[in-house]
């Protein structure tokens, strides 16, 4: 059974159809590079699947069981997890406080809780080892290079049990020694048995690292297949339309 | 692994030493100490109990404000009207007291009102989009004209049956000769300090001023958080208010006239950063204290009490230049 299946989803803002009728499915410890031009749905499907918005139509069912969801929060708590393409960090926060944010740990009881600075400095040290990043995490965000704050929104979706991590754009702004950590790390997501959608514009990456290749063109999917049996040559000619559908 | 930790615990403690050195708020401090050292030499009448009493309390009023404040402009908010507010919770104590009502009636009548004002800028601000200048500009205005509708623009002076513990809550010094004002203000410093370092609340003021994207991305309720904290700071003007009254003991329609840029002052020169994101109670009672210590001195030196805005104006333009130096350290 596939972790995530979506039946026919459809999304417009007015009138304009930014996704119709998209199916597609999400298998554990898997990873699909979900690419298209600007413009052709990509982001829009996937904050559907984190809950920013609502499809106008189709369904979205999670292990089986239908999921709708009204807000990012009830995505997460599915184990939907989502790393923004402006990572969404705050700059005068430190490491730890960033990965924590939103699902802070505390100590104490009943009323009496307050936050537990040395638990959760210590559970995102050993993240970012895990990560083998060099992200210190009392550090703050504002000191950080491009890598570092990367590992700190990657690191975000490790403190929870996670099913899917959605990414957009993880390698888009940073050296090309990082993009190599980055997609270290998102090996290391699918062998826990994650499944990745990867949002990317750069073709290496896609290849390098996905099991499945999905291709939008204007709202539409049309191009669902194995990595093994695709080529960035015949990727292009979908993402542009030079070939109609694989 | 165990030598990695070392390093880093090394500098750590490396760091420590540069932290309080790179920390505004630790200069400022460190200004109203030698200050006070200075004016202890210089003149007869500075470190005298009276004096001091004065000092303490005459800083609280600005402090407990400047509380409020801080959690304001730590979201990248500002409250232009507290001034206002404090001049309409200390009428409507005044006036419902003087019409023989007890003071419990009183100071809840006049914190509902700080409530209430609070929530007015805080929905408009957070859940309309108005920008928090125009909004709590518009209060200042509305806030001190209900002053003046609600006294008919008299002085209230005469608090009715309860008149006397109104005095003495503002005016007596219950706790080892410490003047109550400064047990309120530090209560309410420890209450704040805490809020902001230890717990979730605190935690989502700061991210809101960081990143007020983020904040709402990771699903921190950053609209009614934002409402909370103007609520605050009105009721830390309330509560200024309430406690100002009793130490008077008169309520005009002019007190706390221009009382917001005192309190801006005194928040930004303690630290905070009208960007925000920044920010400490701390910093707030520090800052406080600088203003009172500046204007304090002048009149002590003997120097024409004309010059005390420039003293203050400069206090705290010199404050933020330090947060500049830094910045111009970090972008090179």
């Amino acid at each position: 059974m596939a972790t995530l299946e979506i039946t026919n989803i459809s999304k417009h803002f007015g009138a304009i159809q930014a996704v119709s009728d998209v199916s597609l499915s999400l298998e554990a410890g898997q990873v699909v590079g979900l690419m298209g031009d600007n413009g052709a749905g990509k982001s829009t499907l996937v904050k559907m699947i984190a809950g920013n918005y609502r499809p106008s139509q189709g369904t979205i069912r999670l292990n089986g069981s239908e999921i709708v969801l009204h807000r990012p929060i009830e995505a997460r708590q599915h184990g939907i997890e989502i790393v923004h393409q402006d990572l969404a960090l705050c700059n005068n926060l430190s490491a730890a406080a960033n990965v924590f944010l939103g699902r802070e740990l505390r100590r104490g009881f009943g009323p009496l809780r307050v936050l537990d600075y040395k638990a959760m400095y210590r559970r995102a040290g050993e993240i970012f080892r895990e990560l083998r990043s060099e992200t210190r995490p009392r550090d703050l965000v504002r000191q950080m290079s491009g890598g570092q704050r990367q590992a700190v929104a990657i690191a975000r979706t490790m403190i929870s049990e996670a099913k899917i991590v959605l990414m957009d754009e993880p390698t888009a702004a940073i050296s090309v020694r990082q993009v190599a950590e980055v997609l270290h790390l998102i090996r290391g997501l699918r062998d826990r048995g994650i499944a990745v959608v990867l949002i990317s514009h750069r073709m290496p990456d896609v290849f390098d690292v996905a099991d499945r290749v999905v291709v939008m063109r204007r709202g539409r999917k049309v191009a669902d297949k194995p990595i093994s049996q695709t080529s960035p040559e015949e990727v292009t000619g979908l993402i542009t339309g030079a070939i109609e559908r694989g | 692994m165990a030598t990695m930790l070392d390093q880093t615990m090394a500098q750590k403690r490396r760091t420590l030493g540069a932290a309080v050195l790179a920390n505004q708020t630790f200069w400022v401090l460190l200004a109203v100490v030698l200050a006070c050292v200075f004016l202890s030499f210089a003149t007869d009448s500075f470190a005298t109990s009276k004096n001091l009493y004065n000092i303490t309390r005459n800083t609280t009023f600005v402090a407990i404000i400047a509380l409020g404040m801080t959690l304001v402009i730590i979201t990248g908010g500002i409250d232009l009207s507290v001034g206002s507010v404090l001049c309409l919770c200390s009428m409507i104590l005044a006036v419902v007291m003087h019409a023989g009502y007890s003071i419990e009636v009183g100071i809840a009548a006049s914190v509902a009102t700080a409530l209430l004002i609070g929530a007015f800028n805080g929905v408009l601000i957070a859940y309309l989009g108005f920008p928090p200048f125009v909004v709590t500009l518009g209060m200042l205005s509305i806030a001190r004209s209900l002053a003046m509708v609600a006294s008919n623009n008299t002085v209230v002076f005469q608090f009715g049956p309860d008149h006397d513990k109104l005095l003495a809550l503002g005016g007596g010094a219950w706790l080892f000769g410490i003047a109550n004002p400064v047990i309120y203000m530090i209560v309410l410093a420890l209450l704040t300090g805490f809020v902001l370092r230890w717990t979730r609340l605190g935690r989502y003021i700061y991210a809101i001023g960081g990143n007020e994207h983020a904040a709402t991305a990771t699903g921190i309720p950053v609209r009614p958080i934002k409402v909370g904290v103007y609520m605050i700071s009105a009721l830390s003007a309330g509560v200024a208010g309430i406690v100002q009254t009793g130490w008077l003991g008169a309520v005009t329609t002019n007190i706390g006239a221009g009382m917001e840029l005192q309190v801006i002052a005194a928040t930004v020169i303690g630290g905070a950063n009208l960007a925000g994101g920044t920010g400490t109670a701390l910093g707030a009672l520090v800052g406080a204290a600088l203003i009172e210590v500046i204007r304090n001195s002048l009149g002590l030196l003997g120097i024409n009490a004309f010059w005390q805005g420039t003293f203050i104006g400069g206090a705290t333009i010199l404050a933020v230049l330090f947060d500049r130096i830094r910045n111009f350290r970090q972008s090179e």
